[in-house]
C-alpha cells in the first residue's frame, strides 16, 4: 500500500484526471517530494485560510483520524462495523468523565481512555468475531446503540446533556486552547496514524488480514487464527476511535450523546467506503470530502445529504473500490 | 393495577408490538433466504409505507372518510406501492451487486437505506407529520383489561398477512419455486425457475408486508417521521435471528416472542423503559452468539 497524497487540494482535480495523478507519482521519489509538498501545504492553511477554515479543516482531520482506524477494521480486515462510533464515545467520555469528576490531568487519563476502548473492543469482538459478516455488522450496529443509549441514560454521563466544562490540556508549558493550537495537534496526530497504518499493512498482521479478507478458510489453513486477527484489527481500530474521541472531547469541551449516533459511524464508514477501503489516500481524501462536501454544499440545506447518499450508492454500484485509483499494488 | 392487570395488559401491548415486528421481519427472513442478502434497507420501506399510506389516506380520506375504510384502503395503496419501490430498488441496486463480494453489497444496502431516509428527510423537513384516522377508541372490556379495536384490528390484519403469506409459500407455484430457490439457487435455475422472477416476488411481497406494517403503525401511534424505520429495522431484524433467520413461521415467532420479551422485560425492577432498546440489542447479540440459528431456523455450516 504505497503512500500517496489525499488532501483537500486534490477535491480540485477532476476525476478524469485522476488516473494521471497516479501516472505522475509513479516513483517513490515524486511521491516524496508530493507528501512534503502537501505537508507545507496543510502547515500553512490555518494561516492562509483564516479560523472558519481552520476549524473545517480541523474536523476533517479527526474525521481522517476516525476512518484511519475505521480502515483498518473495515478496509484491512474486512468485517463490516456499523458501530464505530462507540469506540469513539467511549474514548471521549472516559477523558469527559476522568478530567471533570474526578479531575485527573488530560494526559493521565489518555491511557486509561485506550485501555477502556481495547476492553470495548474485546467485550464486543470476543463473542461475536466468529459470526458471518453481515451478522457482525447488526451486532456492531446494535453495540453501538447500546452504548449511546447507555451514556444517555447513566448519571455519570450526564445522560442527555452530557458532560460540559472538559478543561483543555497543557503540554509542558503550551496550553492547547485555540482552534489553531488544536489544527495543528489534529494534523500530527493525522501523520502518526497515518504512519501506523502504513506500517501495519506491511506487517506481518497487515498480511494476514488481507489473507483472512480475501479467503477465510484458507487462511486458516495456513495456520492464521483468523479470529485472534481479527481480533486484533478491532482492537487497534478501537484505539484509533478511542484518541480520536479523547482530542474530540478537549477540542470542543462538551459532548453528549448525539455526537455518538448511528449516523455519525455512516458518515465515517462513508469517509473509508468513498474515498477506497484499504487505500490509505483513498481514506483521507473520504474523510476530507465528507467534511468538506456539506460545507461546500451548504447552500443545499437538508437536501446535501441526500446528494451524499446517491453519491454513495453511485460509487457502490460504479466504483465500488473507491474514487481514489487502484494502483498497480493491491 | 393488580399483578394479573399488569401481566395481561403486557401480554396485550407486547402481542401488539411483536405484530410489527413480525411483519418487518418477515420481509427480512424472505430476502434473506432467496438471495441471503440482509437488507438494510428494509426499515426503511416500512418508514416509506407509513408514508406512502399516509399519502393515499389524505388523497383518498374526501371520498373514503377517515374511518375504519380510508385506513383499509391506504393500507393496501402503501402495500402496492412499497412492494414496486421494493422490487425498484432490487432492480437498480442489489441485482447488479448479487455476486460482488459481501461487503460491498452490505454497504450497497446501507445506501439505499440512506437514499430513503435523506429522501423523506427532503420532503418532509425532518417533521414529525400527524396521521390521525378517525377509529374511535371503543374497545372490549375484558376486566381487568381493555383491548381497543385498534389492538384487535391490527392483530388479525397481521394474522392474515401472515396467514396469506405462509399459504402462498407452501401451496402456489411461486412459493415452491421461491422455497427451491432459497435452498440452491444454481440448481433451481437449472430445473428451469426464473430466479431473477422469483427474487422479484419476493422482494416485492417482503417490501408489501413492511408497506403494510409501516401504514399501521402510522395509523395506530397516530404520527409518522422520516426516521421511524431505523429502529424497527433492527428490531425486526433481531426477530428474525431470534425465529432464525431465512425461516418463515421462525420470523413470526421471533416477533412475536421480541414485543413480549420488551414489554415484560421493560416492567422487570431496575430495568425501565429507557432501557428497552438495550434490552432487545442484548437478547440480539446473546442469541447470535449462543444460537446463531435461532429458533426454528435450520443449522447452515456457512461462514462469512
Amino acid at each position: 500500500m504505497a503512500l500517496q497524497p489525499g488532501s483537500p487540494k486534490s477535491l480540485e482535480v477532476r476525476p478524469s484526471a485522476w488516473g494521471g495523478l497516479a501516472t505522475i507519482l509513479d516513483t517513490p521519489q515524486k511521491r516524496g517530494v508530493a507528501i512534503v509538498l502537501l505537508l507545507a501545504f496543510m502547515a500553512v492553511a490555518p494561516i492562509a485560510f483564516g479560523p472558519y477554515a481552520t476549524v473545517i479543516l480541523t474536523n476533517a482531520l479527526l474525521y481522517a483520524i476516525l476512518a484511519l482506524g475505521l480502515n483498518i477494521v473495515v478496509g484491512y480486515a474486512g468485517l463490516l462495523d456499523l458501530g464505530y462510533a462507540a469506540f469513539f464515545a467511549v474514548g471521549a467520555y472516559s477523558i469527559g468523565i476522568l478530567t471533570t469528576t474526578y479531575g485527573w490531568n488530560f494526559w493521565a487519563a489518555i491511557p486509561v481512555a485506550v485501555l477502556a476502548a481495547v476492553l470495548a473492543g474485546i467485550i464486543i469482538g470476543g463473542p461475536t468475531l466468529r459470526l458471518r459478516s453481515d451478522y457482525l455488522a447488526i451486532v456492531t450496529l446494535g453495540f453501538g446503540e447500546i452504548v449511546r443509549i447507555t451514556a444517555r441514560n447513566l448519571e455519570i454521563t450526564g445522560r442527555a446533556s452530557g458532560i460540559i466544562g472538559i478543561e483543555q490540556p497543557w503540554l509542558f508549558g503550551w496550553h492547547i486552547a485555540t482552534s489553531r493550537d488544536f489544527y495543528y495537534v489534529f494534523l500530527i496526530l493525522t501523520v502518526i496514524g497515518i504512519l501506523v497504518s502504513v506500517r501495519l499493512s506491511r506487517s506481518r498482521l497487515g498480511r494476514a488480514w488481507l489473507y483472512v479478507r480475501h479467503d477465510e478458510d484458507a487462511a486458516e489453513a495456513m495456520g492464521i487464527n483468523r479470529v485472534r486477527v481479527k481480533l486484533a484489527a478491532y482492537i487497534i481500530g478501537a484505539i484509533y476511535g478511542a484518541i480520536g474521541g479523547a482530542f474530540f472531547a478537549v477540542n470542543f469541551t462538551a459532548i453528549s450523546p448525539q455526537s455518538f449516533s448511528f449516523q455519525q459511524s455512516t458518515l465515517f464508514l462513508m469517509a473509508v467506503v468513498l474515498g477506497g477501503m484499504g487505500k490509505i489516500p483513498g481514506v483521507i481524501l473520504g474523510a476530507f470530502v465528507v467534511v468538506l462536501g456539506p460545507e461546500l454544499l451548504r447552500d443545499l440545506g437538508s437536501f446535501r445529504y441526500l446528494v451524499f447518499a446517491v453519491g454513495l450508492l453511485l460509487i457502490m454500484l460504479f466504483r465500488p473500490s473507491g474514487i481514489w485509483p487502484t494502483g498497480s499494488r493491491r | 393495577m393488580t399483578l394479573t392487570t399488569l401481566i395481561a395488559q403486557q401480554l396485550v401491548n407486547g402481542l401488539v408490538l411483536g405484530s410489527f415486528y413480525a411483519l418487518v421481519a418477515l420481509g427480512y427472513t424472505m430476502v434473506f433466504g432467496v438471495v441471503k442478502l440482509l437488507n438494510f434497507a428494509h426499515g426503511d420501506l416500512y418508514m416509506t409505507g407509513a408514508f406512502a399510506g399516509f399519502g393515499a389516506f389524505s388523497l383518498l380520506s374526501g371520498g373514503l372518510g377517515t374511518g375504519w375504510f380510508g385506513v383499509a384502503v391506504s393500507v393496501l395503496c402503501a402495500m402496492f406501492a412499497v412492494g414496486i419501490l421494493g422490487v425498484i430498488i432490487e432492480r437498480i441496486a442489489y441485482a447488479p451487486m448479487l455476486k460482488a463480494p459481501r461487503l460491498s453489497i452490505l454497504i450497497t444496502a446501507l445506501a439505499v437505506s440512506l437514499v430513503l431516509q435523506n429522501s423523506m428527510l427532503t420532503l418532509t423537513a425532518g417533521q414529525f407529520i400527524p396521521f390521525g384516522p378517525k377509529l374511535g377508541f371503543g374497545g372490549i372490556d375484558l376486566g381487568p383489561i381493555f383491548i381497543n379495536y385498534k389492538q384487535i384490528a391490527l392483530a388479525v390484519v397481521a394474522a392474515l398477512l401472515m396467514l396469506g403469506l405462509e399459504l402462498f409459500v407452501s401451496r402456489t407455484q411461486y412459493g415452491r419455486a421461491m422455497r427451491a430457490v432459497s435452498v440452491d439457487k444454481d440448481m433451481s435455475e437449472l430445473m428451469g425457475i426464473d430466479v431473477n422472477r422469483i427474487i422479484l416476488v419476493t422482494f416485492f411481497l417482503g417490501s408489501a408486508l413492511a408497506g403494510a406494517a409501516g401504514t399501521m403503525a402510522g395509523a395506530y401511534y397516530g404520527s409518522i417521521n422520516y426516521f421511524m424505520g431505523f429502529l424497527i429495522g433492527l428490531k425486526a431484524f433481531t426477530a428474525a435471528v431470534i425465529g432464525g433467520i431465512g425461516s418463515i413461521p421462525g420470523a413470526m415467532l421471533g416477533g412475536l416472542v421480541l414485543g413480549l420479551l420488551e414489554s415484560f422485560g421493560t416492567t422487570l425492577p431496575g430495568i425501565g423503559s429507557e432501557w428497552k432498546d438495550v434490552f432487545s440489542f442484548t437478547v440480539l447479540i446473546l442469541v447470535l452468539v449462543l444460537k446463531p440459528t435461532g429458533l426454528l431456523g435450520k443449522s447452515e455450516q456457512e461462514r462469512m
